[in-house]
């Protein structure tokens, strides 16, 4: 209709378009997720357990950071462990 | 045969009280006998939209534990002689709303009333999940607007999920009620449009009530908007939702400007 042309002479472009487009991906990913266990919230935990077992992890040392993307997903575990540690372990042993 | 019926959303302020309070006024007009429940413990607020918070003894949690029996703590509305009220509880938690408790209430009124109309909280805690829990069919009202959709998905996904219904492998029977549709934002684009809200959540729409200085006078002297301004565009069109709900087939209308004589002067100069 006319608004289409009101809209060319005033430079302003609609934003409900960006609206549902944002929302169909949002909730497609969402919809996936539900009622599935958080597959990378688990993995995060056992990764940092399974590490815990061998060395004493200072929480500020270990970032974790997430991202989730349209067709993979990424988990980042960065965890700090000091140079020392493997002659700390041979000198107990 | 009873109908339980929820009003919910998830997202807090888009009209679930306003909605409860009309479309119980609406039925209970047609001559279904209604009671409208307000679920949201701790933070009525039910009484003051349906102008009977001078009137509350007890409520639905002394009724849930047995302080009080059913016809105790229903109130009846001073202006349609079939339309009740089941009050919240102001002070209570709302952990004191226990399944069983519930669901034996539900029961109760399922008995005594053609509809049960469920005033959910906002949010997907206990409340909420205690006021679909035993529904039949569901008004999810959502506004044109991006977080409210994204909440209504996810409470259409605990409708087909943690409801009793979908624990039998029965259905809830779901309706979209879209609120505060504002016909000039819906005409520049600046606001989702009704194809959008409905091809996204993927649920029949119930009705479309614009936004209206109706509904915040009807509140403010405590009457359903449906009865201080039946002939005002929110009424009409929440009449026609409840007609919806009895299985009547009435023309969908979606609101459009108005345009007053000032208004098209405004709008001329600030295009």
């Amino acid at each position: 209709m006319s608004m289409g042309l009101l809209r060319l002479l005033r430079g302003n472009k609609a934003s409900a378009p960006v609206a549902r487009e944002r929302l169909q991906i949002l909730l497609a990913h969402e919809r996936g997720m539900r009622g599935q266990p958080d597959l990378l919230g688990v993995l995060r935990e056992e990764i940092l357990a399974v590490v815990s077992k061998h060395v004493t992890l200072d929480p500020t040392k270990v970032i974790v950071r997430l991202e989730r993307g349209d067709e993979v997903s990424t988990l980042e575990v960065d965890i700090e462990v000091p140079n020392d540690f493997e002659r700390k372990k041979a000198a107990v042993a | 045969m009873a109908k339980v019926l929820v009003v919910t959303s998830g997202k807090g302020g888009v009209g679930k009280t306003t909605t409860t309070a009309a479309l119980g006024a609406a039925l209970a007009q047609r001559g279904d006998k209604v009671v409208v429940v307000d679920f949201d413990v701790g933070l009525r607020n039910l009484d003051l939209v349906m102008g009977a918070e001078r009137r509350v003894v007890f409520d639905l949690i002394n009724v849930v534990q047995g302080v009080a029996k059913l016809p105790q703590a229903l109130i009846r509305d001073k202006r349609l002689e079939n339309l009740w009220l089941l009050p919240a509880s102001q002070t209570r938690d709302k952990d004191a709303l226990t399944e069983e408790g519930v669901g034996k209430v539900i029961a109760d009124l399922r008995s005594r009333f053609d509809w049960v109309i469920c005033d959910s909280p906002a949010g997907i805690e206990r409340g909420a999940s205690m006021a679909m829990r035993f529904a039949d069919e569901a008004v999810i009202v959502t506004n044109p607007e991006v977080s409210s959709v994204r909440d209504s998905d996810r409470i259409i996904g605990m409708l087909d999920s943690k409801t009793v219904r979908a624990e039998k492998g029965e259905r809830v029977e779901k309706h979209i009620l879209i609120t505060r549709y504002d016909p000039s934002r819906a005409a520049r684009g600046e606001m989702l449009t009704i194809d959008d809200i409905l091809e996204i959540l993927a649920t029949p729409l119930l009705g479309i009530i614009p936004e209206s200085q109706d509904v915040l006078r009807a509140s403010n002297v405590g009457t359903p908007v449906t009865l201080s301004n039946a002939d005002g565009a929110p009424a009409r069109a929440y009449i026609d939702a409840a007609r919806r709900l009895c299985g009547d087939t009435v023309p969908m209308q979606v609101p459009t400007e108005r345009k007053g004589f000032m208004d098209r002067l405004l709008r001329r100069r600030a295009a």
